[in-house]
């Protein structure tokens, strides 16, 4: 039993803690949301530049070689600014799918460029009927030849406008829901046959429908085994789970911090609001849900890390989600209410924060899809938790 | 980061649990598991058992008769004890007075007592509240006057935990009225209960329990030689001790064991033909309720940790308390969920309610948890205390 962070971990947060103060600003960040691509090519420059465009990626392409729980002082850090940059996606889920289902050629380019800050990749999965499923995939690919033959549409794919790459699920075989059958494709965004129509997300972030109209991919394209990519998908998506938890837990933090601070100034009635019990007693509450969610990101980043059984991962990582979506409803709510109408207004950054929380809530699936599949994955087992 | 005990920890702890497969008596476990209330004598019988291993009282010194263990090792130790389905230790000894007299008692209050104590020759209960002196404990107005080498105590406790079983209450009392803070002036005590002009009324809890009592002082003459520490500093000496009455409430291995067994009696409950474990509302109450206990066993840890890198238990400790006291009663709640219609049942008519029928004994166990988020400080006092020590509101 051991919760300090080693020396590597402390150096990954001390750096990205001097990045945000200095380079990611609540100002800084609203001049980004409101750029053309909704992100900073400077920022993600700098972010490569502090290694951490590799931070989970393979040491033998470039990356350091980190887990999430190393990733975890970045991903509280992402969640405490409000970081709109497309580094889950890259980095968490595109690269990561090709560090552990990609060919040795895919592997050397591809996470060597995204390492180097050179490449961005969106995970084009999620479709209109899915809801949360991770099986459910419509989009069908088709053999031609050597080639395959992708059609189909992907809904509100996160960054998918400033991506170089999208990694795309496909279905070779099978009905929608099937877990047999899929398999994952490099595909170039601009590559013939590729539209996308860029969508604004609540949390300020970019996204995009992505279509594909019999777009040509060739064999050499697909990562992972054919047919059969969904326990990857599955690894993958635990893993980019846990570490949202993580962001989740910055920002309750950075919610916490900036009501407690309200409450200690806002005066009304001749006092600071905070000397009312009414509002300290909420407070109290918030700051529960802050250790509550700390503790269940923790369990979730070191399970993905260190568990082989995708049984028992599934089960961990839906717990820390469900705990997470309740934590991310409650404090969200709670920071608005407690601000008053200050809380309501745009420029706070609080209200920023309530819509991020308010995003992660149902990111990778909101808690009643959590809570049936940690019931599923739990079935027949008794013992304790 | 590693969420797990090391390999010595696990040795440690399996130690522990082999120890308590042999000698916890079963019929003594099996009372625990069915919330029967426990005699006195079935208290002491394991207080006993735990004596002759020199287990009874880890945290003490050693030359006390501590074990030596560190905050892991003890906390291992509580934790099996409580999954196992031990008795609980009453802390009125153990973890009240004693901390109390290792800390502020006189070489020779440390001799008498402590040795009794620790072999059970003595059964303690605490006079804390009173009638008009509930979470606001320092408006106490029982009264001690000084005449001579006794002090002359009038007044009521409330509340009182097994007073009815007690040998000797440590009391909290106002030696002095006249001074402007109500903190100042009051008195620690030691009351041999069998002196003259105590009276023990029960009060009865409306799961038909006799736990606690009303301790009538009438007149009791008490040696000055039983305060402990000086005169007025009682409030010191309660202070202190709130940060002990509150070290173990998580109470983790307890709803772990609870939690297996809600998990089994829910299994075997049937609703239109299927078990209520696959039962959506239900199986959904379970699991968030499972995955709130594993988020505070691991809370339970992180402080753990802390507290053996040297930082000493703060008021962190309220937030276990909270949360703990909820997922208690929230154990009960569905088990009384999960018997259905059935649960309203407590027992046979005329009979004993205090039997060994599970079924009987849930909606009683339901009402009695109640108790929890009231005791030892009420959650409401606990959020006031996270609002001001941690919070700085």
């Amino acid at each position: 039993m051991n919760f300090d962070r080693t020396e590597e971990q402390e150096l990954i947060a001390a750096s990205i803690a001097r990045f945000v103060e200095r380079d990611y600003t609540f100002e800084a960040r609203r001049r980004i949301v409101a750029s053309a691509d909704g992100c900073s090519e400077d920022v993600w420059q700098a972010m490569a530049a502090l290694g951490l465009t590799g931070l989970t990626l393979p040491a033998e392409f470039g990356g350091l070689g980190g887990g999430a729980m190393d990733a975890m002082s970045l991903m509280e850090a992402i969640g405490g600014a409000l970081v709109v940059e497309p580094w889950l996606a890259t980095v968490a889920i595109g690269a990561q799918l090709v560090a552990r289902g990609g060919s040795d050629d895919q592997r050397r380019s591809i996470i060597a460029a995204v390492a180097g800050g050179a490449r961005k990749i969106a995970f084009a999965h999620a479709e209109a009927d899915a809801r949360h499923a991770v099986e459910h995939v419509a989009t069908r690919a088709r053999h031609d030849g050597d080639a395959y033959v992708v059609s189909g549409v992907k809904r509100a794919v996160p960054h998918a406008a400033v991506a170089d790459t999208l990694i795309v699920s496909v279905r070779e075989r099978g009905g929608d829901r099937d877990a047999d059958g899929l398999t994952l494709l490099l595909i170039d965004r601009a590559a013939p046959g590729v539209r996308l129509d860029p969508l604004r997300m609540l949390d300020g972030t970019r996204a995009a429908d992505v279509r594909f109209d019999d777009v040509l991919v060739p064999a050499s394209a697909r990562v992972g085994p054919a047919g059969a990519a969904h326990p990857l998908i599955g690894a993958v998506t635990d893993f980019a789970t846990a570490l949202v938890c993580a962001e989740a837990v910055g920002a309750i933090a950075s919610a916490n911090a900036a009501t407690l601070e309200y409450l200690k100034t806002r005066k009304q009635f001749g006092v600071p609001i905070g000397a009312f019990q009414a509002l300290q007693h909420r407070m109290v509450d918030m700051t529960i849900e802050h250790e509550q969610a700390l503790s269940m990101a923790s369990l979730a980043c070191a399970t993905v890390d260190t568990e082989r059984d995708p049984t028992v991962r599934g089960r961990m990582v839906s717990a820390a989600k469900v705990r997470i979506a309740d934590a991310c409803r409650h404090v969200a709510q709670e920071s608005i209410q407690l601000h008053g109408g200050m809380g309501m207004s745009d420029e706070l950054k609080v209200s920023h924060t309530f819509r991020r929380l308010t995003a992660i809530a149902q990111q990778f699936g909101d808690a009643d899809h959590h809570l049936e599949r940690y019931a599923a994955l739990s079935g027949g087992r008794e013992g304790s938790p | 980061m590693d969420l797990d005990y090391s390999a010595d920890e696990h040795a440690f702890r399996d130690e522990v649990r082999a120890w308590l497969a042999t000698n916890l008596p079963p019929a003594l476990r099996d009372k625990v598991v069915r919330y029967g209330h426990l005699t006195r004598d079935e208290l002491m019988t394991w207080h006993r058992i735990l004596a002759a291993q020199g287990w009874i009282a880890p945290a003490w010194p050693t030359e006390w008769g501590g074990t030596g263990w560190n905050v892991v090792q003890r906390y291992l130790f509580e934790e099996e004890c409580g999954y196992a389905g031990a008795p609980p230790l009453m802390p009125f000894g153990l973890a009240m007075c004693a901390p109390v007299l290792l800390k502020f008692g006189s070489d020779a209050q440390k001799t008498r007592f402590l040795p009794r104590i620790y072999r059970g020759d003595d059964f303690w209960c605490q006079g804390y509240s009173e009638p008009d002196s509930g979470s606001d404990l320092a408006s106490l107005r029982t009264s001690a006057v000084r005449n001579g080498d006794r002090y002359v105590v009038n007044g009521q406790k409330i509340w009182t935990t097994l007073a009815h079983m007690a040998d000797w209450i440590f009391c909290l009392v106002r030696t002095d009225a006249t001074l402007d803070r109500k903190q100042d002036g009051i008195s620690f005590l030691l009351i041999d209960m069998k002196s003259p002009g105590i009276t023990v009324r029960p009060l009865i809890l409306m799961d038909g329990a006799h736990e606690v009592n009303e301790v009538f002082f009438d007149d009791v003459e008490v040696p000055v030689e039983n305060r402990v520490h000086d005169e007025g500093k009682g409030w010191t000496v309660a202070k202190y001790l709130l940060g002990h009455e509150r070290m173990n409430t998580a109470r983790v291995g307890t709803s772990k064991r609870e939690l297996e067994q809600l998990k089994t009696f829910a299994a075997a409950q049937r609703k239109d033909g299927k078990s209520l474990l696959d039962e959506p509302r239900f199986r959904d109450k379970l699991s968030r309720l499972e995955i709130e206990l594993t988020a505070l066993a691991i809370t339970n840890l992180r402080f753990l940790d802390r507290l053996r890198g040297g930082r000493p238990p703060g008021a962190d400790v309220s937030m276990l308390k909270i949360k703990g006291t909820e997922i208690q009663q929230r154990l009960t709640e569905l088990m009384l969920e999960a018997a259905g219609p059935l649960a309203q049942v407590v027992g046979p008519a005329g009979g004993d309610a205090d039997g060994d029928d599970l079924l009987a004994a849930l909606a009683p166990r339901y009402c009695n948890m109640r108790k929890t988020t009231i005791y030892a400080g009420s959650n409401e006092i606990q959020r006031n205390i996270l609002a001001k020590h941690v919070l700085g509101l």
